[in-house]
């Protein structure tokens, strides 16, 4: 395709999207949250991380508190004596950090697994697909606990755990493509010249694969987004100096019983409209993106 | 038939042996179990009767030949924290979880299968659309976080229920039950209702996607010609016509569902198998936590083998297919 020709492509696959005025909001929204979270140390009054910055006598005050450092606490201190204003962006950009990580290692080696295995075909196929099947059938969560508890803590672990829960359904994805894709001519046409078969697969096949996997790719980072809370929430994910929402909301939890709820109030609601936005947009691409739908 | 029975009964034993290998090895990596089970005062011979008395000293592969050797007779180990069987440790608290599970998979059907339907009968109807809404808050927002919010409306704000615990239970054969009794019912509700909903959500969606399809089949076509009721129509032919894949995925999701209620029991304290699964990860108690995932994997393993034989008795073109 020239580049005219895909400008055009994207023109009107944009002017079909528009039509959908909450995907557009939605899409509105995540870059929001994207932007304020990597600009987080622009916009906020205090680094949550720096310890020098926190004062226990700060701890636990309700929104609109006016602390030590002189300012306004708009959603309140946590039990550290953090702005959970400022603590919240950070969170998000650890949050976004580590599932965006996850979520395109995992798209890489789900889609050239099962690319890889539709081209190949044979007895190698058989046996990533069925491994692939066979992780499917359990749950996500289950196998980013187990795995979240037997890595460790931290970062690595953390990201490594993601991605070993979610490859098995960009590689189904994959594979299911392309199968598709593997028997039509330009692949025979490709293989005749011949070109070697890593190219065939990185070059050719792939790209034609892409639309269903950019459609699983966003429901998935939202679901990363989601078990990446969860596994904080449990104690499994991020140190506690360095606190993801999941964690957030996880140490306010112990203070809500007794009325303090914008602890583990906030950063859920700024969790929740993350997760529900990254999910409209995901929706609409489908919409977009199958063919079935197509008119 | 038999022989696709077999073939499949065949193929679980292979996988449960492959799932006991992965999770030995996998949970072998974690921590010292040693360290745990004396203090950092014991002497150097305390530690070696103890590495000696539990094979810890011995090859990994001994070790885990020895693991599915007593696993076959039913044997899941010791808990090193609890000093007690973990069988007995597990079959004390699966009451619970059972309790929990069924109650949300039960609830989420009877509710979300109705209003699916009519989403799909009336699509263009404000009501159906906002169940759809609901449906994509439902799958989209996670469970720990529906489990806070549910705890802070009903439990601290208003305080109609507990937020916490298992409330007064009745001794049946041994074991506890929650469910016959008023204070227990009242501590059943909200997490039950908490694990429930993403699973509503997801039957809204089937039994919609489900009905839509069906009200445009022949069948309903021709029941429609004949002058039944649009109530006939519904009860005695789309329902029928969608309860396939709901089965399916009822029976999936209560293995599903056994793995999200870790979320919610460690939220609601509700002392089920889920709440022992995080306890003993924390407290590296090994031979717990490898019973806990064997346990789960077969069941999930039973449970995908059950939905397939019934898949093919319920569906005749399958049963075509396979023979």
């Amino acid at each position: 395709m020239t580049s005219r020709a895909s400008i055009l492509a994207l023109r009107s696959f944009w002017d079909e999207f528009r039509e959908n005025w909450i995907a557009v909001g939605a899409l509105v929204v995540v870059l929001l949250i994207v932007l304020a979270a990597l600009a987080a140390p622009l916009i906020t009054p205090q680094d949550p991380y720096d310890l020098a910055n926190l004062s226990l006598m700060d701890a636990r005050r309700p929104p609109g508190y006016v602390g030590f450092g002189g300012y306004v606490h708009v959603l309140g201190t946590d039990a550290q004596g953090r702005d959970l204003y400022s603590a919240i962006l950070y969170g998000l950009r650890i949050s976004l950090q580590i599932s965006l990580t996850a979520g395109v290692i995992a798209l890489a080696l789900g889609a050239v697994l099962g690319a890889g295995a539709a081209f190949v075909g044979g007895r190698v196929e058989a046996i990533i697909m069925r491994i692939v099947d066979l992780q499917l059938s359990f749950p996500a969560v289950l196998i980013a606990l187990v795995l979240a508890a037997t890595i460790g803590q931290g970062r690595t672990g953390l990201v490594f755990a993601l991605v070993a829960a979610q490859y098995a359904y960009f590689a189904r994805t994959a594979h299911g493509a392309a199968s598709a894709e593997r028997g039509k001519e330009y692949v025979e046409a490709a293989l005749s010249i011949p070109l070697p078969s890593r190219t065939v697969v990185l070059r050719h096949i792939l790209p034609n694969c892409m639309s269903p996997l950019i459609v699983v790719a966003t429901i998935q980072i939202a679901s990363a987004i989601s078990l990446e809370a969860t596994l904080s929430f449990l104690g499994l994910g991020l140190p506690p100096t360095e606190p993801s929402l999941g964690m957030l909301i996880s140490e306010g939890f112990q203070y809500m019983l007794s009325g303090r709820y914008w602890i583990s109030m906030y950063p859920g609601i700024a969790l929740v409209i993350l997760i529900v936005a990254v999910n409209l947009v995901g929706d609409q691409l489908r919409d977009q993106l199958n063919p079935r739908l197509k008119r | 038939m038999l022989l696709f029975v077999a073939q499949r009964v065949l193929q679980a034993i292979a996988v449960m042996l492959v799932v006991s290998l992965l999770v030995f090895v996998g949970v072998y990596a974690i921590g010292n179990p040693v360290d745990v089970m004396i203090g950092p005062d014991a002497t150097q011979q305390m530690r070696d009767q103890l590495i000696e008395r539990y094979g810890f000293d011995r090859p990994l592969y001994e070790q885990y030949f020895s693991f599915l050797w007593r696993l076959l007779h039913g044997d899941l180990g010791t808990s090193l924290v609890f000093n007690m069987p973990v069988l007995q440790l597990m079959s004390s608290r699966l009451p619970a979880t059972l309790e929990l599970t069924l109650a949300a998979v039960i609830g989420a059907t009877v509710i979300g299968v109705p209003l699916g339907i009519y989403a799909g009968y009336r699509p263009e109807s404000p009501l159906s659309r906002l169940i759809m809404s609901l449906s994509i808050l439902g799958f989209s927002v996670p469970t720990f976080w529906i489990g806070l919010v549910l705890i802070f409306i009903f439990a601290v704000s208003l305080g109609w229920l507990p937020a916490g615990g298992r409330g007064d239970t009745v001794d049946i054969f041994g074991s506890q039950w929650s469910f016959l009794t008023l204070s227990g019912l009242q501590h059943l509700l909200l997490p039950a209702l908490n694990l429930s909903l993403f699973k509503m959500a997801l039957m809204i969606r089937l039994a919609r996607a489900g009905t839509r399809e069906a009200m445009l089949s022949d069948t309903v076509k021709y029941a429609r010609g004949l002058g039944q009721s649009e109530w006939t129509v519904l009860r005695h032919h789309v329902f029928w016509l969608i309860s396939i894949p709901l089965v399916t995925v009822f029976g999936l999701e209560l293995g599903t569902t056994l793995a999200f209620a870790v979320v919610t029991e460690t939220i609601f304290s509700w002392p089920g198998l889920g709440k022992l699964i995080i306890d003993s990860i924390f407290m590296l108690d090994r031979p717990v936590m490898i019973a806990y995932l064997v346990v789960v994997a077969f069941v999930f393993v039973t449970i995908n083998l059950v939905i397939d034989i019934v898949y093919v008795a319920l569906d005749p073109r399958l049963r075509k297919a396979s023979s």
